[in-house]
């Protein structure tokens, strides 16, 4: 490539998801094609050789999922990226690096669905099915991009918090921002913070694989680096061996979700614009808090203390500023490209605030008209 | 079975923990996992270099007994999780282990495309021509006019003959071996393992349980009886009518080529990549 | 009225005609080389030839927050189809830059109606590349970057062995919009202009 990072380029939001892959150490990519996320595959079987990395297009999206978990298990950090169809595919082995721990990143760009939907056109209704699409209890990380700049810092934030926290880490873009080219002045590689999992300190025969914490987060061993272990989907121990015993099962769910938990302060982000003294709010995310940035804009301009709060994290769901929105104003707009499925969290919080759903399932893209219109009948 | 060859399964066995298994008295992977720790020690392989995966079912169980690096995946995935494992770092030697069901219907078309890509893996298929672990469903391979949990009026359905399915999609090394004939498996998953390419190892296997009961064959040895007059060497089969081969399988070694492996060809790619 | 100068511009035509490189062109031009924060997206049907086909540009001084067109300042139709789907959003005081091969009716009096395809084919000897003579009289009509920027763009997004032809159409497509009086166009009637989300 003849473009450097620190100059100035224009990127697809699809191509600022690989720069941030890269910047963030990824060297694995396995995945199948699919509108509107086949350009991150290609961008990824271009590049990824010159870098020692591996690319392989797999025979189907369970194949690329079960792929990048075994890569990530031999030590390398891996992606795939895939939309609706092939992320329904996708879950079972998804629900497995949940159990076993693994690190890695799933990149989902909503288009229209149910089924084959609408395939090149934008939506937001994988929401639910990130956070819940596999079966069972689990902990899971959901981060939401809206523009390019942030494809490529929020990839290089999901690989960190996967490492970090051992667990898949979902980034949900949509056909919008995938497909929007923006200029962009991508960080110096060296000014990017990158977060690598922990190895285990003690020698082989001193590891306990599954060993708890104060973190909640063992440290992770490598295929082939000499501390043999077993890796499974079933419930384990803390020798990875499957259990039934009820104290050791209720100890290993309850870890997943304590490791998580534990770091909310971190996982958690938001970005508030202009909430100091607003009296209304839009929560919006994804490519829709930019249609709703501009109309708080223009609902300033005309005196309306209007704000946002934009999710960057979808899952674990930001409650705790969502609550501080919620107690500082009295109306509250959520638009989504969707029936209205983050609203059902914001209601969760179940305080006083009017909270009102703005939703568009036609394939198009919520205007800030729509949601200046509707914040001024509020 | 002699104290030498006791010795060496108690080296790569996990001690610590894992047993008792869970297969039932007789069953025919415990003499597949005797065969593989016996190839294993003949080829001189590292505990630390090895990688054992498998899928679900009964063979799926089989890692948590040895003492490799070890893998118990989703059903029929075994093959994508080995994929990215070897792609990742090709000095370990990756072997997986599945069922029929789990090579050839859930995982069907990870097992033909490996094969294709002719990935340097081994695929051993303990094929007991039945769903074990759920209780005795018919499976891609179990033969027309069985009787299953799930054909409980007969089996309408045709076999999938597993190694020759594996010779048409393209792996470098593909044999058949019986339970039976444990020394001959020796031979087999040694060559299989040592075989740089997609290597499989379809070894027929008894499930008496669940199998044999619905079959008229009550017991294990009725079944390696069974395996025993049914096989027929590849050499022998050669000279021998389709009529004479009605009900027999060909055992020994189906093909065994020499081409590019993926990781080969994929190291060409990179260095075109690194030069541009 | 929100204080920013936001300019923005769609490209329309059918699947095939270049429609998405020659934003993007543009959007190289306008944001590598003029310094302007740009978004550029499109929309298109699931075939690859064929069908509708649309671009959009939005080009700022200031961070861009909607991506996309909110009300056209330069609308390029390269057919009558596209025109008439896409016209929708044309502001009062917008320009219509408008392919006459393909188009008949033109639904403004602020347009520049001139033959790209024509021009292509008989000036250059190739019709693949109207979408850039196209260019070039888009970039004279906006006044928002330079041809030497244009050529730049060009010269990076076009295969080598065409570079060549695809900068000859530029400068064809600039010449022909040069030749043309901008300021005979019929001045919009400004009024108070209430609402522009």
């Amino acid at each position: 490539m003849s473009e450097k990072n620190g100059q100035r380029r224009l990127l697809q939001g699809n191509e600022a998801i690989v720069e941030g892959a890269l910047a963030a150490g990824c060297r694995f990519f396995a995945g199948y094609p699919i509108t509107p996320a086949s350009e991150i595959a290609e961008m990824m079987s271009l590049r990824l050789p010159a870098l020692n990395g591996t690319f392989i297009q797999m025979e189907d999206e369970i194949a690329g999922m079960g792929a990048i978990i075994g890569a990530s298990l031999a030590g390398v950090k891996s992606l795939t990226a895939t939309s609706g169809p092939g992320f329904s595919l996708m879950q079972e082995n998804l629900g497995f690096a949940c159990a076993a721990e693994v690190p890695c990143v799933v990149v989902n760009v909503m288009r229209v669905g149910p089924s084959t939907g609408l395939s090149t056109s934008p939506a937001q209704g994988d929401v639910m099915q990130a956070r819940w699409g596999t079966h069972g209890d689990h902990p899971v990380i959901v981060l939401a991009v809206s523009t390019v700049v942030d494809c490529f810092a929020t990839t290089v934030q999901a690989f960190n918090l996967a490492e970090k926290y051992r667990v898949p880490v979902i980034v949900l873009s949509d056909e919008i921002v995938a497909h929007t080219r923006e200029t962009v002045v991508l960080p110096d590689p060296a000014d990017i913070m990158v977060i690598d999992r922990i190895h285990p300190g003690v020698p082989p025969e001193w590891y306990i694989p599954y060993e708890d914490n104060s973190r909640g987060v063992p440290a992770m061993a490598a295929m082939g680096s000499g501390y043999r272990h077993h890796v499974t989907g079933l419930i384990h121990d803390v020798r990875g061996f499957p259990t039934e015993r009820p104290e050791e099962v209720d100890a290993f769910i309850r870890r997943l979700f304590r490791k998580i938990t534990n770091g909310f302060a971190e996982i958690q982000i938001t970005r508030s614009v202009m909430m100091e003294d607003a009296e209304i709010a839009v929560i919006a995310y994804g490519a829709v808090s930019r249609s709703a940035l501009r109309a708080v804009r223009l609902a300033r301009s005309r005196g309306i203390r209007a704000g946002l709060l934009q999710l960057i994290t979808l899952f674990p769901f930001p409650r705790k500023a969502v609550e501080g929105v919620l107690r500082q104003c009295r109306r509250v707009l959520v638009p989504e490209m969707n029936m209205g499925q983050m609203i059902r969290e914001v209601k969760r919080v179940n305080l006083a605030t009017e909270i009102v759903r703005h939703n568009r399932v036609d394939g198009q893209f919520i205007t800030p008209a729509e949601i200046y219109d509707h914040l001024l009948s509020m | 079975m002699s104290e030498k060859t006791n010795s060496v399964r108690h080296d790569y066995l996990r001690h610590d923990k894992k047993f008792p298994h869970v297969w039932c008295p007789g069953c025919g992977n415990g003499i597949v996992l005797g065969s593989l720790i016996r190839a294993i020690d003949k080829l001189g392989l590292g505990k630390d270099e090895l990688v054992l995966a498998s899928g679900i079912g009964c063979s799926g169980r089989m890692p948590v007994y040895v003492d490799f690096n070890t893998l118990h995946t989703t059903h029929g995935r075994a093959l994508t999780f080995a994929t990215g494992i070897k792609l990742a770092k090709p000095a370990l030697t990756v072997i997986t282990v599945m069922g029929d069901g789990d090579a050839t219907a859930i995982g069907g078309n990870h097992f033909i495309h490996a094969a294709r890509r002719n990935i340097d893996l081994t695929a051993i298929i303990i094929n007991n021509q039945i769903y074990g672990m759920t209780g005795g469903q018919y499976s891609p391979t179990t033969p027309y006019g069985s009787f299953a949990s799930t054909a409980a009026w007969g089996n309408i359905e045709h076999a999938f003959p597993i190694a020759e399915l594996a010779v048409t999609a393209g792996a470098s090394f593909v044999a058949r071996g019986t339970v039976y004939h444990a020394a001959m498996l020796d031979g087999l998953l040694a060559r299989g393992i040592a075989k740089k390419g997609f290597s499989v190892i379809e070894v027929m296997s008894n499930c008496h349980t669940q199998y044999g009961r619905r079959n008229q064959m009550n017991d294990p040895v009725t079944m390696m009886r069974h395996f025993k007059e049914k096989a027929v060497s590849v050499d022998r089969a050669a000279k021998m009518s389709a009529e004479e081969m009605n009900d027999r399988f060909t055992i020994g070694v189906l093909a065994d080529v020499d081409k590019p492996n993926y990781m080969e060809e994929y190291q060409k790619i990179r260095e075109r990549a690194q030069q541009h | 009225m929100m204080k920013e100068e936001r300019y923005e511009m769609r490209f329309g035509g059918s699947g095939g005609q270049g429609i998405i490189l020659a934003a993007v062109i543009f959007a190289e031009a306008a944001g590598i080389h003029e310094g302007f924060h740009v978004c550029q997206t499109q929309s298109y049907g699931p075939e690859a030839r064929g069908g509708r086909s649309k671009a959009e540009i939005v080009i700022s001084h200031e961070e861009i927050d909607y991506p996309k067109v909110i009300g056209m300042d330069l609308f390029l139709a390269m057919n009558q189809p596209a025109l008439d789907a896409y016209f929708v959003d044309f502001k009062p005081a917008g320009i219509l830059v408008a392919d006459a091969t393909f188009v008949d009716q033109v639904p403004t009096s602020r347009a520049l109606v001139l033959p790209f395809t024509t021009i292509a084919r008989e000036k250059l000897g190739n019709e693949l590349v109207a979408n850039i003579v196209a260019l070039g009289a888009v970039g004279v009509v906006c006044g928002k970057v330079g041809l030497a920027s244009l050529e730049k763009a060009v010269a990076h997004r076009v295969p080598a062995k065409f570079t060549e032809l695809n900068i000859r159409a530029l400068h064809a497509g600039a010449e022909a919009a040069r030749q043309q009086d901008l300021s005979a166009l019929p001045p919009f009637i400004d009024s108070d202009e209430e609402k522009e989300v």
